[in-house]
């Protein structure tokens, strides 16, 4: 079984190097270009990162790390993930079922509608929170009255998090719910199965790594989120700064330290996009050879 | 009665997918729905089964009415064309599933998922995963996974299709088996009508979301209600004959027909009701043997007339053999059997017998 797997590989990276009879300068040239182009924009800035962050010494960066306000900031950062991803898991997967399994009117109007954060700027995002709740806002008012305060504080910057992260895990859902189909639904129905004990025991375990790439992509954004962030919290010092924020601060300090110190803090966000990475190669191997392996049972039913 | 469809009709939107149809099974009968592809069977499975609200009729399973009973409690095992085994499960955790939602006790669970695993030999596959399976082991995982919870019928779209035509023979013999072990009330839904012949006690022919006829095979092969349904069982040699003075012609053949009106009329014969000889004083016609098609212990001969009407026949390979048959070979022939075909396709007359009855040896042949 598994050889017929590489054999089939094998037999896609030869095509691949037979595809272009262009002469060799054209092709060094267009490799060159591309290498240069993804170390300049992707590579270099990364490396970079790190290098600023370390400029002072290990020991400089551990401080900058254990700063009583970047400590402040990672934790809150931390507990507005933790709020806002279990949150967008419950509904991006409530939406994703909904639209990969039913038909209903206004589907494709709902698809749309979950894109939406995707096209709003954040900026706009976090100032729309702003308009509903802000001390002037819509809702101003009847907040100040019973003391509940949203923008300037954790309640909005979870809201505005929860707004732009919505899409992520539908996103990855909706596709991986509509290839497996309705059928094991349906048997599982006919065996006695109610809707519930269906999802729990075929929907979700079919399309469990959609959930979990879904998860890791939405839980990378929760926690690098800015401008959304940034026009709702007003960024107050060990209250309501979140990573982001206070790189962008420690960044626009006058001070040398401070300016290394943001590099410090940046890295962490870095190192947190660089393990999203690993998990979701990851993930998209597993994906791919389990397409792999279910392709080629289907194969040898044709054969 | 173990199922009775009642004047059920279905329709998505302006499409009429089912319209009309009835029938009844009895308890332990194994019946194939018959049809071409897109004939609305499939439809009246999945109504059946629940899983599509008919538009009009009643559903009645073992007495009782089941229009208003969710596909969960309607106790039916289905068995789906694609399988749609669970493919994040086992083969032992697939057949299980129905038991552990009907909280069967852990013991009994693992009983009856050996006795399914014995009964479907699928011993020693029980640890793997659908797609480590070949079409033929996932079709019988999947018909285990249906019997396991002991449904009242067992309903199954297609069984056949998914397999290749080696493997759907084994399966085809082996439904039949097991059909006869366990006696469960069982409807497939079939396109193909070798299938349905070979396989159940009695067909349900739809097309076009009506019922066309029903009956036992030798029934719907031998008495076609109409011609739908004579050309659909089986091939049928089918001519446009002239009436006059109760005799139909055709080109040089002359059919005598019985209180048949002057006019056009359509005539319809079995392959095994043409008789070839090369004796050319032997039968009335002269005709040449153009093709010869072997489709093993039986041959298909096509002849051609003087007049050009080109004329399917079918023989055993002895026949043949015996009557030094050969392409462009000049033969005689006649006509033993042959049926006037109602034009409006709703009946037909009987049979008009000519000369002598066909030998039983190959009146079974289709």
């Amino acid at each position: 079984m598994a050889g017929i797997v590489n054999h089939k590989r094998r037999g896609a990276t030869v095509k691949s190097q037979r595809g272009s009879d262009e002469p060799a300068w054209v092709r060094w040239l267009l490799i060159t270009l591309g290498l240069a182009f993804v170390g300049i924009f992707l590579v270099l800035p990364l490396v970079n990162v790190f290098v600023q962050a370390f400029q002072m010494g290990l020991g400089f960066y551990v401080k900058s790390l254990l700063e009583a306000d970047t400590v402040h900031a990672i934790k809150l950062t931390l507990l507005i993930t933790c709020i806002t991803v279990p949150l967008n898991t419950i509904f991006g997967m409530a939406a994703a079922w909904c639209i990969a399994k039913f038909d209903f009117k206004g589907k494709a109007f709902l698809i749309t509608l979950i894109d939406l954060p995707f096209a709003v700027s954040p900026v706009v995002a976090g100032l729309m929170f702003v308009v509903w709740f802000g001390r002037q806002g819509i809702f101003g008012g009847w907040l100040e009255e019973h003391d509940i305060k949203i923008i300037f504080a954790v309640p909005g910057m979870v809201l505005a998090t929860t707004f732009i992260t919505f899409p992520f895990v539908a996103r990855e859902l909706i596709p991986v719910m509509q290839a497996t189909g309705t059928e094991q639904e349906q048997a599982a129905l006919t065996l006695g199965a109610s809707g519930w004990q269906t999802f729990w025991h075929v929907t979700l375990p079919s399309s469990k790594w959609g959930v979990i790439y879904g998860v890791i992509l939405c839980n990378a954004r929760a926690m690098g989120e800015f401008g959304a962030v940034s026009v709702v919290s007003g960024s107050i010092a060990g209250s309501t700064e979140t990573i982001p924020l206070r790189v962008d601060k420690l960044f626009h300090s006058a001070s040398m330290a401070a300016g290394v110190s943001a590099f410090a803090v940046a890295s962490l966000l870095a190192v947190l996009a660089l393990i999203t990475l690993v998990i979701k190669s990851y993930l998209e191997w597993r994906t791919e050879r389990d397409h792999a392996l279910a392709q080629e049972a289907t194969g040898e039913v044709g054969n | 009665m173990s199922i009775v469809v009642r004047n059920i009709g279905k329709q998505f939107g302006d499409v009429v997918a089912a319209k009309d149809v009835n029938f009844e099974i009895r308890e332990g009968e194994l019946v194939a729905l018959l049809g071409p592809s897109g004939g609305g069977k499939t439809t009246v499975l999945r109504m059946i089964a629940g899983l599509e609200m008919p538009s009009e009729g009643d559903i009645i399973i073992r007495g009782q009415r089941v229009n208003d009973v969710p596909v969960q409690k309607r106790n039916i095992g289905f068995v789906f064309q694609n399988y749609a085994l669970f493919k994040t499960m086992s083969v032992a955790k697939n057949i299980a599933f129905g038991l552990k939602i009907k909280k069967w006790s852990k013991a009994d669970i693992e009983s009856r998922v050996a006795e399914l695993l014995e009964l479907l030999e699928l011993r020693g596959l029980e640890k793997r995963y659908p797609h480590q399976l070949s079409g033929g082991q996932r079709q019988r995982v999947a018909i285990a996974r249906a019997l396991a919870p002991k449904p009242s019928v067992l309903l199954l779209d297609e069984p056949f299709g998914a397999v290749d035509a080696k493997i759907r023979q084994e399966l085809r013999e082996w439904l039949t088996r097991l059909h006869h072990d366990l006696n469960v009330t069982t409807l497939f839904v079939t396109h193909d009508q070798e299938e349905a012949m070979e396989v159940s006690n009695r067909i349900v022919i739809i097309a076009k979301g009506r019922l066309e006829q029903i009956g036992t095979p030798r029934e719907v092969y031998e008495q076609p209600k109409n011609e739908f349904v004579a050309r659909f069982i089986g091939v049928m040699n089918v001519v446009e004959a002239e009436v006059k003075n109760g005799m139909g012609r055709v080109g040089e053949m002359e059919f005598p027909l019985v209180n048949v009106p002057d006019g056009p009329a359509r005539l319809g014969f079995r392959p095994y009701a043409v008789q070839i000889s090369s004796d050319l004083t032997q039968f009335r016609y002269r005709a040449v043997l153009r093709r010869t098609f072997f489709l093993g212990i039986m041959l298909r001969v096509e002849v051609e007339l003087a007049s050009g009407l080109i004329i399917r026949a079918r023989m055993t390979k002895e026949e043949y053999a015996t009557l030094g048959l050969r392409d462009e070979l000049e033969v005689s022939m006649q006509i033993r059997q042959y049926r006037l075909l109602a034009t409006d396709g709703t009946s037909l007359a009987p049979e008009v017998p000519v000369s002598y009855q066909l030998p039983p040896h190959i009146a079974e042949g289709i």
